[in-house]
């Protein structure tokens, strides 16, 4: 089934976790598809430990926020942020969170659960969580389910961005294509 | 359908504040100055790295604050060349004042001011227009709604600046600046036009009786202005011939079409969207009031079309309540309204409200531990702040006022002459940044020691502005373009204010830090302003250098008996309560090692761990 060209995400986490990173990649990913889009950024008071939320919209909008009720796809590296972000997904929208196990409150969406917090520590990269949990969706995304679309990209559509980002510092890349990798192998927690 | 954007036209993604740094290159610009401000802080950052990269003529610099940046881009343009000021809103207002001089004396090269607003406040003291601080300036101001708006109408800024002799704002706001869209390409040309200042006094130094005939062309300018095809309103739907219509203009423009396609109303509702909010198009206002009886303005923040158009029977926004006066428009709060306008049924599902996550200072930061010191030096003081990462000491409860950029000093003044004829005067603790007292604290420390007000003042000095990103200060020796520029020394410039009693401390040494202060406060009492200048280096900053190794990994023993007195009085993030044990314990994905928390536990249950 061909990916679709009208895709709407929402990234949420707190300040220092990578949202804005994630958010990047994929935007770049979509650009790279030929896709026109449109995210929008927490920035400032945020990274000091406040909630960190973006958008992204790829297609036809004109407008860079998502409203409640529209996203496909919620991205949640803090789990706790849910209960609250949960209300931007379509009613056959899904959750790929950052947890040991996925928690009741996410309004009756698909959830994929995964301890990205711990693999960061296995994987001796706190700062990894991000890409881990990005890995984990891709693989999860790419997967059939009923009635739920695909993403828009794959794996191999944010290694190649990340080759044209860190290409020039090898070890981060290594670093960076190592988390994204045990994200997408790593078993749902359900 | 896909759309083959690639092969028609190279895109690339753009931030809003790096598109508007584009359309300044692409311009010609060449003179750019900025006071870093969220969220306009990236424009000057961007065009500093477009400089680097294409080696154009331009001298792009930080400048220590808004009035300042402001009069050398003018003199920029005096001098015939294309220039520009960025800023956020309430910086507009430390500009205000060359901002007033400057509409009435016009301009020879194009000037444009860019002003970014803050709708919310996300992170601001105010939520103002700087569209009706163009109004009241007499300039014209554009509102774009996207990161490719934003660079379109920069190119729109300068001609209409050069065709009418004045300055023209640019007013993004925070979902333009931070969003990020796919735009073409920069298409650069190396500049030819040189400086020439022709020496016109009359104008240029204009006394009051001549800035009577300044006002008077003013005013012409404005009148032909609203008259200027190339800024008139947009029309963004079929609609022909309908009763209700709907204004909009800025972000709000970019929901309202989105939402328009999805409910289909393209056809039973006119929409237009302003590019140029003041002064409102004669014509488009006229035929506007013309062809439709029910109108709906929808923009942020607030109701400068809706003014304009004044008619209170027909048009309805803002002004009229029929739009929130209060708060961010965000997209399904223009679909109420919109809905609403239409006599749609159906309601709009929004977001629960949760308590917000409350920002913190980083783990590691040496604000924390000034302020841990503070409140033991000075227990019972008043506690003046200021604006800047450290305004977060209200966490640790040593911030009680916070009102402007410097107001920290002038403030303590103000509580000090309100207290200094009671029999037990409080101790005063102000608190200001380096960067904030290069940009608004010298005249107030002036102040103080002219008038032997007894406050202690602790500069918090992290060498950088870091809410904002790190800018450099003055004391950097760096600039926006990485060259190196000459340095001002902060301890001089408190010696140079007057004050006699200034010492420098490092934070993190909390005890002899914390002595410091004591003695700094017992000073104080008794004779006039003393400064402890606490300086350590942001940790964020990826300039600065090493000043101690970290004390590295720390963990939280048995002996720690859930008492919560380091979770209030020194709020570090690292620092989590395990719910099962009921304990204190260290979070080792966010402990920065920086060892600061070591002495200040009661049951000295905190200790460096050694690795096995």
């Amino acid at each position: 089934m061909q990916a679709p060209s009208h895709q709407q995400i929402v990234i949420s986490g707190v300040g220092g976790q990578g949202v804005l990173f994630v958010t990047r990649l994929l935007a770049e990913a979509a650009i790279a598809k030929g896709l026109a889009v449109l995210s929008s950024e927490t920035h400032g008071m945020a990274q000091r430990g406040g909630t960190v939320l973006s958008h992204l919209k790829l297609g036809d909008f004109s407008s860079p926020l998502i409203r409640p009720e529209h996203a496909d796809l919620l991205l949640a590296l803090k789990a706790e942020n849910i209960a609250q972000h949960a209300a931007f997904l379509k009613p056959d929208g899904w959750i790929a969170v950052n947890a040991a196990a996925a928690a009741g409150n996410s309004g009756g969406h698909c959830t994929r659960a995964l301890d990205a917090d711990r693999l960061a520590r296995r994987l001796a990269n706190p700062r990894a969580v991000n890409l881990i949990l990005l890995g984990f969706a891709l693989a999860a995304g790419a997967l059939p389910a009923e009635g739920r679309k695909p993403l828009f990209c794959d794996l191999a559509d944010i290694q190649s961005v990340l080759q044209k980002r860190l290409g020039a510092t090898p070890a981060l890349l290594q670093d960076a294509l190592g988390a994204l990798a045990a994200g997408a192998a790593a078993p749902t927690a359900r | 359908m896909e759309k083959e954007r690639l092969h028609v036209n190279p895109k690339h993604l753009a931030l809003g504040n790096e598109a508007i740094a584009q359309g300044l290159l692409e311009s010609g610009c060449a003179i750019a100055t900025a006071y870093p401000g969220t969220p306009a802080s990236e424009i000057l950052s961007s065009l500093a790295h477009l400089q680097r990269q294409t080696g154009a003529a331009l001298h792009a610099q930080w400048a220590v604050n808004e009035k300042i940046a402001f009069e050398i881009a003018y003199a920029g343009c005096q001098a015939g060349l294309r220039t520009a000021v960025s800023m956020k809103q309430v910086g507009l207002n430390v500009a205000a004042d060359p901002l007033m001089s400057a509409a009435y004396m016009g301009t020879k090269g194009g000037f444009v001011v860019i002003s970014a607003d803050d709708p919310g406040p996300h992170s601001s003291q105010t939520e103002q227009d700087s569209r009706l601080m163009a109004m009241l300036a007499k300039i014209p101001v554009l509102d774009p709604d996207s990161p490719a708006q934003a660079r379109e109408l920069v190119a729109e800024a300068y001609s209409l600046s050069e065709a009418f002799r004045i300055p023209v704002m640019l007013r993004p706001t925070t979902r333009v600046c931070h969003a990020r869209q796919d735009i073409p390409t920069l298409a650069f040309k190396p500049r030819q036009r040189k400086p020439a200042f022709e020496k016109n006094p009359a104008r240029w130094a204009a006394t009051p009786k001549f800035r009577n005939q300044l006002h008077r062309e003013l005013e012409q300018k404005l009148a032909a202005i609203a008259g200027y095809p190339a800024t008139a309103p947009l029309k963004l739907t079929a609609a022909q011939g309908t009763p209700k219509a709907i204004v909009v203009s800025g972000v709000a423009a970019a929901h309202a079409a989105e939402i328009m396609a999805e409910l289909g109303l393209g056809d039973r509702i006119a929409l237009y969207q302003v590019r140029q909010p003041f002064p409102l198009h004669t014509d488009f206002t006229a035929q506007l009031l013309a062809a439709h009886s029910d109108i709906l303005v929808i923009e942020e923040t607030m109701g400068v079309i809706e003014m304009q158009l004044a008619d209170r029977q027909r048009v309805q926004g803002k002004l009229s309540g029929a739009v929130s006066r209060v708060g961010e428009i965000l997209p399904e709060a223009v679909e109420n309204s919109i809905r609403e306008f239409a006599g749609l049924t159906g309601k709009v599902p929004s977001l629960p409200t949760v308590p917000d996550r409350r920002p913190t200072l980083c783990a590691g930061c040496p604000h924390r531990a000034s302020y841990f010191a503070i409140k033991k030096a000075a227990p019972r003081a008043i506690y003046t702040g200021d604006i800047g990462c450290y305004t977060l000491g209200l966490n640790l409860g040593a911030v009680d006022t916070v009102l402007c950029m410097g107001a920290a000093i002038s403030q303590a003044a103000g509580f000090y002459h309100a207290y200094k004829n009671e029999p037990k005067p409080p101790d005063i603790v102000a608190t200001i940044g380096d960067s904030t007292f290069f940009h608004a604290g010298v005249p107030a420390l002036i102040d103080a020691v002219v008038q032997g007000v007894k406050f202690v003042l602790v500069l918090l000095d992290n060498r950088t502005t870091a809410m904002t990103g790190n800018q450099p200060t003055p004391a950097t020796g760096t600039g926006a373009m990485g060259e190196p520029l000459n340095q001002v020394d902060i301890e001089s410039l408190v010696r140079g204010c007057g004050v006699s009693r200034c010492e420098t401390a490092d934070p993190c040494a909390l005890e002899a830090f914390t002595r410091t202060l004591r003695s700094a406060v017992k000073y104080s009492r008794a004779s006039g302003p003393a400064v402890v200048i606490a300086r350590h280096p942001c940790l964020l900053d990826k300039r600065r250098q090493e000043t101690a190794a970290p004390a590295g990994p720390l963990s939280v023993s048995d002996a720690c008996d859930g008492c919560g007195y380091c979770l209030k009085n020194f709020e570090c993030p690292a620092m989590v309560i395990d719910p099962e044990s009921e304990r204190v314990r260290i979070d080792p994905l966010v402990c920065s090692g920086c060892g600061v928390c070591l002495t200040i536990c009661p049951q000295k249950a905190i200790a460096a761990c050694h690795s096995d």
